[in-house]
């Protein structure tokens, strides 16, 4: 069996919907059912019961009387009941309104003449053809909102009387009630022509089957009782209510044939209604839900479709798969980019098939011979015919015996397989990619910290998901389509979403700027981040870290760039007022030349992701294989120098000279009595206000901009004067962590506090907090942080930061909800647009969304930036 | 310069990258080199090309959906006036989207025409575009409780300022129905407005006030704030509130490059590609200010989607996903029960021709590599066989 499910020989082209005639009903139904009793004394279900087993076996053990099949292999038969009175199906109760009103109650014509009803059906049949079901709806309910004033027949000539809905379901004409068997007799009226009027189909919707006079049975085996620890039975909620139904309607039918008094069966009529009602919807607004004796709702049948849990979204769009696992992730960045470490646990639980053939059966014998419990081994065989075997102790041998071409064998996975990680939420396709099996000690998955930005993770306690593709096609797809160099260049912006992070910006800026080194260290370096290349660096005794970063980058590579340190990235570098004696005094113009870095500090501008230009280049230049080695060498050379040197950062970095700190304090300062100045004048009125501004919003602004330049200063003044030499400012200038602001804060002053773009105005009456006076409008009182972290916070000022920080989160957690449903409808729109092979961009029925891709066909993934890059191609030309 | 050569790779490249080539090529370039930059330009266009099958709608919507997440929530004040403020960030993003009919800050970019445009007079032209009503020129709105009319005074400095004079004020006052005005002969700013109605009483007096209140002067109606802004070398007015159709009649107005921020007003009034663009101008204004990078083709085809009917659509389950021709598809959206419904009633077939209903059934999806299909010549034998 599973030899023939390798291949698909047929394939579902179309679905069909329509509804169930009564005729249909009692065509596909096995049993007729005619009590509620469930099971008899014995604890086996009662024939014509609603559990009866020509509906299919839920126990196991029993035999289905209809198919003969065990459990599981029986899919399920339906039954029937037959309604002692006509019922109205809720959910087309709007449409039965609809034809009552606008058909004869005598002729049972739509009440318009024979031309009119042609021009309609045409004009339908036209629209549906030119543009969609969507469009011939839209007509349908503009035809029928004319019919409805109508109130004689054109045909009979019969007066017609209003006719109302009384929620949830009784009708009424003229105010009186009219029985669903009237007007199932009245929907028979209806000639199947003028049906198409009101969209119907009568071929498989006819009028008249919206008033159910029989009712399907749905199998047993989609509403399976589950037997409770205790020995008890408990039944699905839909077998509860079905119950209902069946007993109502026995009532029913035995009343009438008793010839009880009409109200008693109106009565009974009336709480079958509901029962049936409930049956299919049980959420209606007007009806109180049928509930469990718990009190809790019972799930029917729209519930079970509906919503994030319903079957649609829960288990036909999504489903679940095997073969995969789930566990904690930690760094390594030893490993390589494309590369993944997977637990020797995980290795031995998770399979990938191989087929046995004659040239690979020595291969294979051997991990058979291993088994299931010594790495590498394997856990099952298939046979040709399908059977799965487990490798156990006791089967072991005769499997050894038995195997041959042909058959299956499900090895351990092994370095170099192919699997698929991911991390949630899935936003972008760069959330899965696949990565390379290296099998590792510990119980962890371990990936390259430079790949950690396009899943966004990080390890402090991330989890994240494995998945083994099983066929060779989902192995070649995943290859060639998802492995993790194809995935460099993100289709978001056209550039690298892969780079150095962190210490591997670090180490490569402390190299770049100038670690010097004996050769003897320097090959040392290398060899320890893997290379055995060392023709590369120049034959000297010492040599420059510039000289070592070079021997990394492709001898016949040249490019020009700037580092993070440029100030004027515009302007060419001789025109820059920087450039002195022929060289940056930044050090910021980076010059690589025939694959020697010459000049310039590498940092984010050129290693990081984003930006990254330098990768840009090397992937332009040599494909994404190399540049993904390339990159991986960076990493870890930027780590291993780190290694070498030692690195930290502490309280001490924030240390500021005498002067500097007395400069910082006289900034504040003067800050501080500018706006006590401000305020003066405000008091005195002599405050202008600025156009369109009350002076209240203007003192603000004026006060906020004081501020903010003198936090400005300040930070610069750190800038200036702090040492360059420390942790923190390294990680500051080269980009890796941290910026120029976060010292700032640390070391002088924190600033000024912003709620929604404006100082922090509220609290008490006339005050932010109780310590201050009313109608203080000094900084101190508005959420303005003289101090700086390092010196701490007063008890005002903290709680000040405490509101921004309150303010943040709170947006944060409204966001991310807000966003999910947007980027879902937007998923679920646009999910059908493709390129056609014509370069157009269509929908699934074959609209034409766009003539031709982005306006150039250009795929982003594949561009720079969004575009080809003429300036170079240009440049390179007029060099030669 | 190089025009037949231009002319020769017209049906090869991309009207835009020969523009990019035009610009960027140095004055003295020959024609050999020329012609070499074009071939590489061509063979590197080729590389760069989308394929066929491509699932270009999914990465749109990814590339939109992903920085969704990082983006922010706050409204943003324009230059601090308070009542001027702009919804920008998430629901800005998710407000065109959804193609609202009202959106929640109307605004205008109005240019202007030359000799205007220069600034003189730049707040007179600003303010006469702005919608006034007469409670905002009066100074006192009383009632004489005696004589049983209103004595309306107005404020001169205002008046000046806004540019009316007070004849326009007695013609507006004077269009309301069942009243007479008189202009005091002593104080100039002084109207007394009496109700022609017979036996008026206290209650209706009242109510006339209120409604003298919202008698309409001059201006545009809709349009709350004006603000003359500097833009480069001219002055522009931005405003609060929109009506463009009024605002384009206007003769000081540079109609070619006047806009407003709200989708249907454009779309009506310059049709629906105007509001294509305008989506995609909108959509960038607030990626830009949140410092996010998104290339133009996803936010171009998320236009295209909206704006493929004469009206735009929002990306909501009475927009774009309900003309989807599956019923599986729009089903897996939302309110599944309401489109199998319909469906059954109509008989409907879904085709299966796009991603969901295909995943639904465990099939190949019509897209990326599971669009091509594959045709072997089987040897007769086999096919005997089958």
């Amino acid at each position: 069996m599973a030899e023939k499910e390798r291949f698909t020989y047929k394939k579902v082209s179309e679905v069909h919907f329509g509804l169930l005639s009564p005729k249909m009903i009692k065509k596909m139904a096995v049993a007729k059912v005619v009590t509620p009793e469930l099971y008899d004394k014995e604890g086996y279900p009662v024939d014509g019961g609603l559990m009866d087993i020509r509906l299919g076996v839920i126990d196991p053990g029993l035999k289905c009387k209809t198919c003969g099949s065990k459990l599981k292999e029986c899919i399920g038969h339906f039954g029937y009941i037959e309604l002692a009175r006509p019922v109205i199906h809720v959910k087309f109760i709007g449409l039965l309104l609809n034809l009552l009103r606008c058909t004869c109650k005598d002729c049972g014509r739509v009440l318009i003449p024979q031309n009119k009803i042609d021009k309609y059906t045409k004009e339908l049949d036209d629209i549906e053809q030119q543009q969609s079901f969507d469009a011939r709806r839209k007509r349908v309910r503009a035809i029928i909102s004319n019919l409805k004033t109508i109130n004689k027949c054109p045909h009979c000539k019969s007066r017609q009387q209003k006719i109302t809905l009384d929620k949830p379901y009784s009708i009424f004409e003229a105010e009186k009630r009219v029985s669903p068997i009237e007007i199932r007799s009245r929907l028979e009226r209806i000639p199947d022509d003028d049906c198409m009027v009101f969209g119907i189909n009568p071929e498989v919707a006819r009028p008249e089957w919206n008033v159910l006079t029989v009712m399907a049975i749905p199998p047993v085996t989609m509403r399976p009782s589950i037997t409770l620890e205790s020995g008890e039975r408990s039944e699905d909620d839909l077998t509860h209510k079905l119950g209902d139904i069946v007993r109502i309607n026995q009532r029913l039918f035995e009343n009438i044939n008793a010839g009880a008094p009409e109200i008693i069966i109106e009565d009974l009529w009336d709480l079958l209604q509901y029962h049936v009602t409930t049956f299919f919807d049980n959420n209606i607004a007007q009806l109180p839900p049928a509930r469990h004796r718990s009190g809790q709702p019972l799930k029917t049948i729209t519930e079970r479709i509906k919503s994030k849990e319903g079957r649609i979204r829960h288990n036909l769009a999504g489903k679940r798969t095997n073969f995969s696992a789930r566990t904690v992730i930690s760094p390594d960045p030893m490993i390589d980019l494309n590369e993944v470490g997977i637990p020797n646990i995980v290795a031995m639980k998770l399979t990938v098939p191989e087929r046995l053939t004659e040239w690979n059966r020595e291969y294979l014998k051997r991990f058979l011979e291993r088994g299931p419990k010594k790495y590498p081994g394997a856990n099952y065989v298939i046979r040709p015919d399908g059977k799965k075997k487990k490798i156990t102790d006791d089967t072991h041998e005769q499997i050894m015996e038995e195997i041959q071409p042909g058959y299956i064998v499900e090895r351990h996975l092994m370095d170099g397989d192919v699997v698929i990680f991911n991390r949630q939420p899935s936003l972008h396709r760069m959330s899965m990619m696949a990565h390379k099996v290296r099998v590792l000690p510990h119980k962890t998955f371990r990936l390259n910290p430079a790949v950690c930005h396009p899943y966004n993770a990080d390890f402090d306690g991330d989890e994240m998901n494995i998945h083994v593709p099983q066929t060779e096609e989902a192995r070649a797809e995943a290859e060639i389509l998802m492995m993790i160099e194809t995935q460099l260049i993100s289709p978001r912006y056209g550039l690298s979403v892969i780079g150095c992070i962190q210490d591997a910006i670090t180490g490569n800026y402390l190299l770049t700027t100038g670690i010097g080194m004996p050769y003897e260290k320097a090959v040392q370096l290398l060899a320890s981040i893997g290379i055995s290349e060392f023709s590369r660096l120049p034959n000297k005794k010492t040599i420059d870290g510039k000289e070592v970063f070079s021997a990394l980058i492709p001898d016949d590579f040249n490019f020009i760039g700037r580092s993070k340190a440029c100030k004027k990235k515009s302007k060419p570098c001789i025109e820059c007022e920087h450039f002195e004696k022929n060289k940056c005094k930044f050090d910021a113009s980076v010059i690589i030349k025939n694959g020697s870095l010459t000049e310039g500090i590498m940092d984010k501008a050129n290693l990081g992701q984003g930006s990254g230009f330098l990768l840009r280049n090397l992937h332009k230049r040599y494909g994404k294989e190399k540049t993904i080695k390339i990159l991986g060498d960076i990493f870890r050379m930027g780590i291993q120098v780190l290694l070498i040197r030692g690195f930290t950062t502490n309280l001490s970095d924030m240390d500021l000279p005498e002067t500097a700190s007395s400069n910082v304090e006289k900034t504040l300062v003067n800050a501080e009595e500018e706006i006590d100045k401000l305020i003066d004048m405000y008091r005195k009125k002599e405050l202008e206000a600025f156009p369109g501004k009350s002076i209240e919003e203007t003192l603000e602004l004026k006060i906020l901009e004081v501020l903010n330049r003198a936090r400005n200063d300040a930070g610069n003044i750190v800038l200036d004067k702090a040492s360059k030499k420390t942790g923190t400012f390294i990680m500051a200038d080269s980009g890796s962590r941290g910026n120029p602001i976060n010292m700032a804060q640390m070391a002088a002053c924190v600033g000024q506090q912003a709620l929604r773009g404006k100082r922090i105005n509220l609290g008490f009456k006339n005050r932010t907090l109780s310590c201050f006076k009313q109608n203080d409008l000094s900084p101190d009182a508005h959420g303005f942080i003289r101090n700086g972290f390092k010196h701490g916070l007063k008890p005002a000022e903290f709680f000040f930061a405490a509101m921004t920080g309150r303010d943040s989160l709170m947006d944060t957690a409204l966001r991310t909800p807000k966003s999910g449903y947007l980027y879902r409808r937007l998923a679920n729109s646009m999910q059908d647009l493709r390129v056609e092979y014509d370069a157009t961009v269509r929908e699934a029925s074959g609209k034409i969304i766009q003539f031709i891709y982005g306006e150039d066909g250009i795929d982003v993934s594949k561009s720079e930036g969004g575009s080809v890059n003429v300036k170079r191609i240009i440049e390179n030309v007029m060099r030669e | 310069m190089h025009d037949e050569l231009f002319k020769e790779y017209e049906g090869k490249l991309n009207p835009k990258i020969i523009e990019d080539i035009k610009s960027n090529m140095p004055e003295k370039i020959t024609k050999t080199q020329l012609k070499q930059v074009m071939d590489l330009v061509v063979e590197e266009y080729k590389k760069v090309r989308v394929q066929a099958g491509e699932s270009v709608g999914l990465i749109s919507a990814e590339s939109i959906g992903e920085p969704g997440t990082q983006m922010t929530l706050n409204t943003f004040h324009y230059a601090g006036v308070a009542e001027m403020n702009v919804t920008t960030g998430l629901p800005r993003v998710i407000e065109i989207l959804d193609g609202r009919k009202s959106i929640s800050t109307p605004m205008m970019e109005i240019y202007l025409q030359k000799p205007y445009s220069t600034g003189k007079d730049i707040k007179r032209i600003a303010l006469s575009v702005k919608e006034t009503k007469v409670k905002d020129i009066l100074s006192e709105l009383n009632i004489n409780v005696v004589d049983l009319n209103i004595e309306l005074r107005i404020n001169g400095d205002k008046l000046k300022e806004l540019g009316i004079n007070r004849a326009t004020v007695l013609k507006v006052l004077n269009k309301e129905p069942k009243t007479a005005v008189r202009q005091s002969t002593v104080d100039k700013d002084l109207f007394t407005i009496r109700s022609t109605t017979k036996d008026i009483n206290l209650n209706e007096i009242y109510k006339l006030r209120e409604k003298i209140k919202n008698i309409f002067v001059q201006g545009i109606k809709g349009i709350t704030h004006v603000l003359p802004v500097k833009r480069g070398p001219e002055f522009i007015i931005m405003t609060a509130g929109s009506n463009l159709s009024k605002v384009l009649d206007l003769e000081f107005v540079d109609a070619t490059r006047t806009i407003s921020n709200d989708l249907f007003e454009v779309a009506g009034v310059l049709g629906i590609e105007a509001a294509r663009q305008s989506i995609i101008n909108e959509l960038f204004k607030v990626v830009d200010m949140q410092g996010l990078n998104i290339d133009k083709r996803h936010v171009m085809l998320v236009a295209d989607m909206m704006c493929y009917s004469e009206a735009p659509q929002g990306i909501t389950r009475y927009g774009v996903i309900s003309e989807k021709s599956s019923i599986l598809a729009r089903a897996s959206f939302e309110t599944p029960i309401k489109y199998l419904i319909e469906a059954a009633l109509v008989g409907e077939k879904d085709k299966l021709r796009s991603v969901v209903e295909n995943v639904m059934l465990n099939q190949a999806v019509p897209v990326g590599t599971g669009l091509p299909g594959l045709a072997v010549r089987m040897a007769e034998k086999t096919v005997k066989e089958n």
